[in-house]
């Protein structure tokens, strides 16, 4: 049964992207396990607005979990200490009472902080530009019955195409790595015949964008696969890793 | 009064949107290059939109308030998408889908606007295949479709329960290839505070920086609003928490009409508040009714017994149990529209029949689909629904009934657009869920993902040309212009006023007041006195908010409750333009049910005879009660009737 708790919170503060940053720890009683980890830093922030504190910075929308726009690092895990969730999806009754909770944002050289426990994402945006699409313009398109797709590899391509964007894989790799995020939208395009035809030179603009941007390399960790919230399998970076292999050999 | 004219081309249904193609102005390709867009809003019809104008060779600048277009709130929709394919030769056509979405719609939609929505609807498919969508297959290759509610047909594409999510990357896919080509600039994470109209024209817009804090100014020849509904002047509803009305309310205090406010669509199964704190509430899809059972008990000491946790569901016995849909609609059960299934829900829940800690759940019941079934094929069908209700209330549905209750989900009202998709303000346009055109006054389940799509590909890049051919000799306006410059200092001046304020409450707190007058007076069921109640309600809470409201920090960096505050500000406006539009409409239609107005059983009476129009709000002021155009709805094609579920 949920019940009422209470909790140690350490937060990490930074009042901008140029300024140094500090845990700050608060105190919060009756926190209601049913409550979700965002509705408990809503209560925090009340709290605060209240004390005539400034509240917590954080980013968050859809709150079910689609989005990918929550990122919080809790107590040493992106979204938190439960499996296949987003932060937004984590709930109270994972912590005790009495419990100390720590809360950092998504730590990368890829993501700088803009203000306590928000980052910039952008990156991901401008990796995507450089070619994680299927050239196609608006009208003229054949009927979508025309191409038999596999259904394996079409339930392939939607396992892949799961991605939220989150940077959880990013945060949780000990390089900082977004081999993941690339390699899940690169299977996702390339399983299907109508991205195959320029499966070479997505692969090869997408690794170069990543690379420019300052993202660390793949050791095979496997840490992101563990802690993607929407279990995207590192076979991708497999299929990634031969895609590229097979556009640089066409060189 | 004011003649309301919507543009509607000459012919029968099916020649409107081909004449009106065949007739149109185009712009020259040298000359789009010399005509700037601005497209405010990335989800589906801002996306598509934004990378189609790109694409024809128009300057794009593209504006959304998440820190990436992917996060749109479209990327939530989990059931499909409809489409007139016919795929599954049951005997689909354009006709059909038409015809069923102006019937959902309890024939208070534009009949030409719905059909050419119809006829579109195939191309969506076509080209989000093309993007390398990926949609559910069949064996041999080909695509597979479910059905939905309000159709005897199987017509929904769909992405496992992602549907939106798959759309909207596609179309963020078209819009990155153009951002890459240069055709379209892209700001994140600001927000339109203001629009901007020079000689009668939307020229600009201002915008807050959502992480300096600084408004920034943008001019363009021309501007398009797609930025979602307003469902979230209840506080508590399916939409994301940064949805917000301001857009598409500056618009309407610069002039635009503002159409059907009142029409507003409570989905019958989300998860039900369970606290104080609660921020949102959480959708479980709609193809969940194909196998669950709706019910409550039947005796009222059964459900106190199970509100106060004395008894647990699987206590009540079969014959004690009341499945009051399929007891009060035995043709379609717990299948009828969301309208029907939300208010039933209710009806049983206000006689002390709910259950839940707050007696406002009803059970959706799947253990006699799983006798039937077994549970592998449930877990199949709807495994990661069952998975996500089970993180939220610690509850196993397949040990023991889901409970839902409705929740505000969609607005069908919104700025009002004439057929080529612009406002009562020349130059200013609206698509998606931020235009109020297709759905009448109810939506049917899979049909918002169509329309956001068909406005963003396939129709707006025809009907602006016809505003724009007109521009071309119109230079670029500078932002230091006047009008720039007097925006700019009343927004300052706006946000310095509430940052001044330094009350006792936050904003939230306000908020939820707002969404508590909105759920009990303008809610599911409204009434009369009930409806003036809440409009005095808003007001005086408006007051209190604009003197006792708190916004720490400042406004020249990131500040989430300055944000809120000037979303909320809007949003008490809006409210009270919802329980105007629904005062004043003395009918229940769709979603719209005023209890004076229902069948001796209880069902919504519509009034054709005097309601049978668009409602088109004209704003006159701070202050002053806004002026009522009507735009009537002459069925020419199809026969209003009275729905009926029951047999």
């Amino acid at each position: 049964m949920d019940k009422n708790i209470n909790i140690k919170l350490r937060i990490w503060r930074q009042k901008g992207p140029k300024e140094k940053g500090a845990f700050e720890t608060y105190e919060l009683n009756n926190v209601y396990q049913g409550s979700s980890f965002l509705e408990m830093l809503d209560m925090l922030n009340d709290k605060l607005i209240g004390e005539g504190k400034e509240p917590v910075a954080y980013d968050h929308d859809c709150r079910e979990g689609i989005c990918g726009m929550c990122s919080l690092y809790v107590n040493g895990h992106p979204h938190g200490p439960d499996e296949e969730i987003t932060t937004c999806q984590l709930y109270m009754r994972k912590f005790n009472d009495g419990d100390t909770i720590t809360v950092e944002p998504w730590r990368s050289s890829g993501f700088p902080v803009i203000k306590d426990l928000m980052v910039d994402r952008s990156a991901f945006d401008k990796i995507i530009q450089a070619g994680g699409y299927i050239s196609v313009n608006t009208g003229g398109s054949p009927d979508a019955n025309t191409i038999p797709v596999n259904k394996d590899k079409a339930e392939a391509a939607m396992d892949a195409a799961a991605c939220i964007g989150c940077g959880a894989c990013v945060a949780a790799c000990k390089n900082g790595s977004a081999m993941l995020f690339v390699a899940a939208k690169v299977s996702h395009l390339a399983l299907l015949p109508q991205g195959r035809t320029e499966a070479a030179r997505r692969a090869k603009a997408m690794v170069a964008k990543m690379d420019e941007l300052g993202f660390g390399n793949c050791t095979n960790t496997g840490a992101c696969e563990v802690e993607c919230p929407k279990n995207i399998s590192i076979t991708n970076i497999a299929r990634l890793n031969r895609e590229f292999l097979k556009a640089k050999f066409q060189d | 009064m004011t003649q309301i004219n919507s543009k509607i081309p000459e012919g029968s249904l099916a020649e409107k949107w081909t004449n009106y193609k065949d007739h149109q102005k185009l712009v020259n390709p040298a000359n789009k290059r010399h005509l700037d867009i601005i497209v405010v809003g990335t989800g589906l019809a801002g996306a598509s939109a934004a990378a189609s104008l790109g694409e024809l060779g128009f300057n794009v600048l593209n504006f959304c308030i998440q820190d990436s277009p992917r996060r749109a709130h479209s990327i939530a929709a989990q059931g499909g998408i409809n489409a007139a394919k016919n795929y599954q030769n049951d005997g689909d056509s354009v006709y059909r889908l038409f015809y069923d979405t102006i019937k959902g719609g309890d024939y208070r939609a534009r009949e030409a606007n719905v059909y050419r929505l119809a006829e579109i609807s195939n191309d969506i498919i076509d080209l989000c295949v093309a993007q390398g969508v990926p949609f559910a297959r069949e064996y041999g290759g080909l695509l597979d479709n479910r059905s939905f509610g309000g159709a005897q047909v199987s017509r929904t594409f769909y992405a496992r329960g992602q549907t939106g999510q798959q759309l909207l990357v596609g179309a963020y896919s078209a819009l990155s290839r153009a951002i890459h080509k240069g055709q379209v600039k892209l700001y994140t994470r600001r927000e339109m505070i203001d629009l901007i109209v020079i000689d009668g024209r939307a020229r600009g817009i201002i915008v807050r920086n959502l992480v300096t804090g600084k408004i920034e100014r943008y001019a363009a020849h021309a501007v398009v609003i797609a930025t979602g509904g307003y469902g979230n002047a209840y506080f508590l509803s399916t939409n994301a928490m940064s949805c917000n009305g301001s857009a598409a309310w500056q618009c309407y205090k610069k002039g635009a009409y503002f159409a059907n406010p009142c029409m507003t669509q409570i989905h019958p199964t989300c998860i039900p508040v369970q606290g104080e704190f609660q921020s949102k509430l959480t959708l479980m899809s709609e193809s969940l009714r194909n196998d669950g059972r709706i019910w409550v008990p039947k005796k009222k000491e059964d459900a106190e017994a199970i509100r106060a946790g004395k008894l647990k569901p699987t206590d009540i016995k079969e014959e004690d149990r009341d499945y009051y849909l399929e007891r009060r609609y035995p043709a379609y059960g717990n299948l009828v529209p969301r309208d029907v299934a939300s208010r039933a829900a209710k009806e049983r829940c206000d006689a002390g029949y709910g259950v839940g800690p707050t007696g406002y759940a009803v059970y959706l019941d799947f253990s006699d689909a799983i006798k039937r079934l077994g549970k592998s094929v449930i877990e199949e069908k709807y495994g990661n629904l069952f998975q996500m209700y089970k993180k939220i209330m610690n509850e196993d549905p397949y040990e023991t009934p889901m409970m839902i209750y409705p929740a505000i989900h969609y607005t069908m009202g919104g700025i009002w657009v004439d057929y080529e998709l612009m406002t009562s303000i020349p130059g200013l346009f609206a698509i998606g869920e931020a235009n109020f055109s297709d759905h009448g006054a109810n939506r049917l389940g899979a049909s918002a993902l169509m329309q956001g799509l068909a406005d963003g590909y396939f129709i707006l890049p025809y009907t602006m040309q016809n505003y724009l051919a007109d521009q071309i000799q119109v230079p670029r306006f500078d932002t230091d212009r006047p009008e720039f410059e007097e925006a700019e200092k009343n927004i300052e001046e706006r946000i310095a006023k509430l940052m001044r304020i330094n009350g006792k409450h936050s904003v939230d707190y306000f908020h939820k007041k707002l969404g508590h007058i909105m759920w009990e007076y303008v809610g599911m069921s409204r009434n009369a006195e009930g409806l003036k109640f809440a409009r005095k309600e808003i007001k005086a809470l408006q007051k209190e908010f604009w003197k006792d409201v708190r916004i720490p920090g400042s406004e020249e960096t990131v500040n989430p409750e300055l944000e809120k505050a000037l979303r909320l500000a809007d949003f008490f406006e809006i409210g009270e333009l919802i329980a105007l539009d629904a005062l004043n409409r003395e009918e229940s239609c769709g979603g719209h049910f005023r209890e004076e107005y229902q069948t001796p059983d209880g069902e919504a009476l519509r009034n054709d005879e005097e309601f049978s129009f668009v409602s088109c709000w004209e704003y006159q002021g701070e202050d002053k009660e806004p002026i009522l155009h009507k735009e009537p709805l002459n069925y020419q094609f199809v026969v209003p009737q009275q729905r009926n579920y029951k047999s």
